[in-house]
């Protein structure tokens, strides 16, 4: 909910040490807008999900600089001392596979968030069926994951994403097991919810259905980022 | 905060409960371990007790009677009677054999006492005391035997008239009570056959059998066909006499052993069944460590198999608390569930056992303290590992 959304700065990334040593990440450059999706691109071992681990504060850069809704988490070290309370209040995940808890039913799996949060579990369940009413699956609240479709069960993790209003969200490839109507769908909501909650998105995506809907693009080749303006094709 | 461990746990009910009972049963195998040894403790104490004896006399430096053979000539409780605070004295006799008893060999401790003196059968659930002086019987019921029936024993035929509960040796054997001139028989003469047989070799020995003295052959026939020995003499103490001084002058005085109640119960239970209850204690001690390794490698594989979730949890910002406290809580359960199995199980069994199982509360309360211990230790295992799963697992490649 800040203005400032993602920004990143000189990013590197290097796996290992000596020989073995790989760089994933030489140099990169990057902003998203609170309220902006942005489409993140690249061949396969090109560093994308490297780069959202470092964003999402779960491997650490080996230089640069991140600043998430107005805070700087990294520069050079970390500037955070709590990475774990930073992901609970400042990011959102959705994942390829939806990776929800299977033995929490659909709104709790939301509300899960909020509650490590602190919030009272009544506030946290209205909050939750807020997000899944606006996700349109709130008639599927109380039911197990398992007995979800799996574009349900990524409108599910999509709500827990956004349960803490966190100002980022970090896609990794979210439309990849869906069709191309449920693919296209997910970016819709993706782009309304960055719009009314005001969150700064990057969707990682291989999809040639969905790039297309991006107004802005990074291309990632060989460690390093290149922007690019997209179609922006309505959904 | 919901609680995720119960919510796991009520998502695979079945499955928890199941193994939940797994476990129970063995920890029911080990409650009623501990209850055979509280068992024999608590026989042995009974068996102490039901003598209503306050002094056990035996030959000196035995530990006689119940565990090393111990024999003292009849006449000697004359004497001990007559030492200051002796209020009644007791002649026993102890002698375990097999009886036949509807086509079955039962084991059995035959008692020979005196009627109305320490050493008779205490409180009757049947029947009526021995009133005949030969050739009547009291029983334990565990023996199987009913009021009424015959039972033989070696040359003779008894009636059994009257049934005590909770009357049996250190081995499990129950009692049969008999008349002591019939036990002394019993124990120390020999069967028809072999009576005849030293009769015939006595009247072919010229010593005894000499023409010029009439009546010296039948006496010392008779002399050798009753026996004048018994296992134990067993004092009953006036109130106020000190039981210390009296057992000292029977050691000092008539050079004979003499065991206070604490004292027989000291042999009984650290001497007489001591190999028997570190075998138990041994038995427990394996138990534990077994019921520890099952419910480790059950939470382990509990946790393993949640890795996705709890990589998930991380990610999206758990503290380590929440998630060691999942694990520790679902261990806790566990052990719950298989401690009240077994505390089931174990009281279900128990009249089964062919010996005494005393199940204690206390022993309970302890198992429950041991299990939820062992959760807590195991659990560990599992905790570490789920600690050690790292959140970037969650977003993959
Ligand atoms: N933990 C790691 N240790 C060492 N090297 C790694 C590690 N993770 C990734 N790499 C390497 O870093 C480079 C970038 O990997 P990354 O997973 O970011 O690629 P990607 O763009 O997500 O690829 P894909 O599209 O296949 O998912 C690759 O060469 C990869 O082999
Ligand atoms: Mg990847």
């Amino acid at each position: 909910m800040s203005e400032t959304g993602i920004r990143i700065e000189g990013l590197r990334k290097r796996y290992g040490e000596g020989d073995t040593a790989v760089d994933a990440l030489k140099h990169v450059d990057m902003y998203v807008n609170p309220g902006e999706v942005v489409g993140l691109i690249g061949p396969s071992g090109s560093g994308k999900t490297t780069l959202l681990k470092c964003l999402g504060a779960v491997i650490e850069p080996t230089a640069g600089k991140m600043d998430l809704g107005g805070t700087t988490i990294f520069d050079t070290v970390w500037k955070i001392p709590d990475l774990r309370e930073l992901r609970r209040d400042s990011i959102g995940f959705v994942f390829q596979s939806p990776y929800l808890i299977p033995f929490l039913d659909v709104t709790d799996n939301v509300a899960l968030l909020p509650m490590l949060a602190g919030v009272p579990n009544a506030r946290a369940r209205a909050r939750a069926l807020e997000l899944l009413t606006a996700l349109d699956v709130a008639h599927r609240a109380k039911a197990r994951i398992s007995e979800l479709s799996g574009g349900e069960q990524q409108r599910v993790s999509i709500a827990r994403a956004l349960a803490n209003h966190p100002p980022v969200i970090l896609a990794d490839e979210p439309t990849a097991p869906l069709d191309s109507e449920r693919a296209l769908t997910v970016i819709r909501i993706l782009n309304e919810m960055a719009v009314q909650y005001k969150t700064a998105i990057i969707v990682v995506t291989h999809d040639e259905k969905i790039i297309p809907t991006f107004k802005r693009i990074y291309h990632i080749r060989d460690g390093k980022t290149y922007e690019e303006a997209g179609e922006g094709r309505d959904v | 905060m919901i609680n995720l461990a119960s919510r796991d746990i009520f998502d695979s009910l079945g499955k928890f409960v199941f193994t939940g009972m797994g476990l129970g049963l063995l920890i029911g195998v080990t409650l009623s371990m501990a209850g055979i040894y509280r068992g024999m403790v608590d026989d042995a104490k009974v068996l102490i007790q039901n003598g209503g004896a306050d002094l056990w006399v035996v030959q000196q430096d035995t530990l006689g009677p119940y565990a090393e053979p111990s024999s003292v000539r009849d006449d000697l409780y004359r004497s001990i009677a007559g030492i200051p605070g002796v209020a009644e004295v007791g002649n026993v006799t102890y002698l375990t054999m097999q009886i036949s008893h509807r086509g079955k060999d039962t084991r059995v401790m035959l008692v020979g006492f005196e009627p109305g003196q320490p050493g008779e059968p205490g409180y009757l659930i049947a029947g009526r005391p021995i009133t005949r002086s030969h050739y009547e019987a009291v029983a334990d019921v565990k023996s199987g035997l009913r009021v009424g029936e015959r039972i033989r024993v070696r040359r003779h035929e008894y009636t059994v008239v009257g049934l005590t509960r909770r009357m049996v040796s250190s081995n499990g054997d129950p009692m049969l009570f008999i008349p002591l001139k019939d036990a002394q028989e019993t124990q120390f003469l020999k069967d028809n056959e072999a009576l005849l047989n030293e009769r015939d070799r006595t009247a072919a020995n010229p010593a005894f059998n000499r023409p010029g003295v009439p009546g010296l052959l039948e006496a010392v026939q008779a002399s050798q066909s009753t026996s004048h020995f018994v296992n134990a003499i067993l004092v009953r103490l006036s109130p106020g006499a000190d039981e210390n001084w009296v057992a000292e002058e029977i050691r000092r005085w008539k050079h004979l052993q003499a065991y206070t109640k604490s004292q027989m119960e000291e042999i009984l239970v650290a001497k007489l069944i001591a190999t028997a209850s570190k075998q138990i204690l041994m038995f427990l001690i394996i138990l534990a460590i077994v019921s520890a390794a099952i419910v480790a490698f059950i939470i382990y594989t509990m946790t393993m198999n949640k890795i996705r979730e709890i990589a998930v949890l991380k990610l999206i910002g758990a503290k380590n608390r929440t998630i060691a406290a999942m694990i520790m809580q679902q261990a806790l359960s566990l052990g719950l569930i298989g401690f009240l199995v077994g505390k089931m199980a174990a009281t279900l069994w128990a009249p089964v056992f062919p010996k005494y199982v005393l199940l204690l509360t206390e022993d309970a309360v302890r198992g429950l303290f041991i299990v939820l211990v062992i959760c807590v230790i195991a659990s560990t295992v599992a905790i570490r590992a789920a600690l050690r799963i790292d959140p970037a697992t969650a977003i993959g490649g």
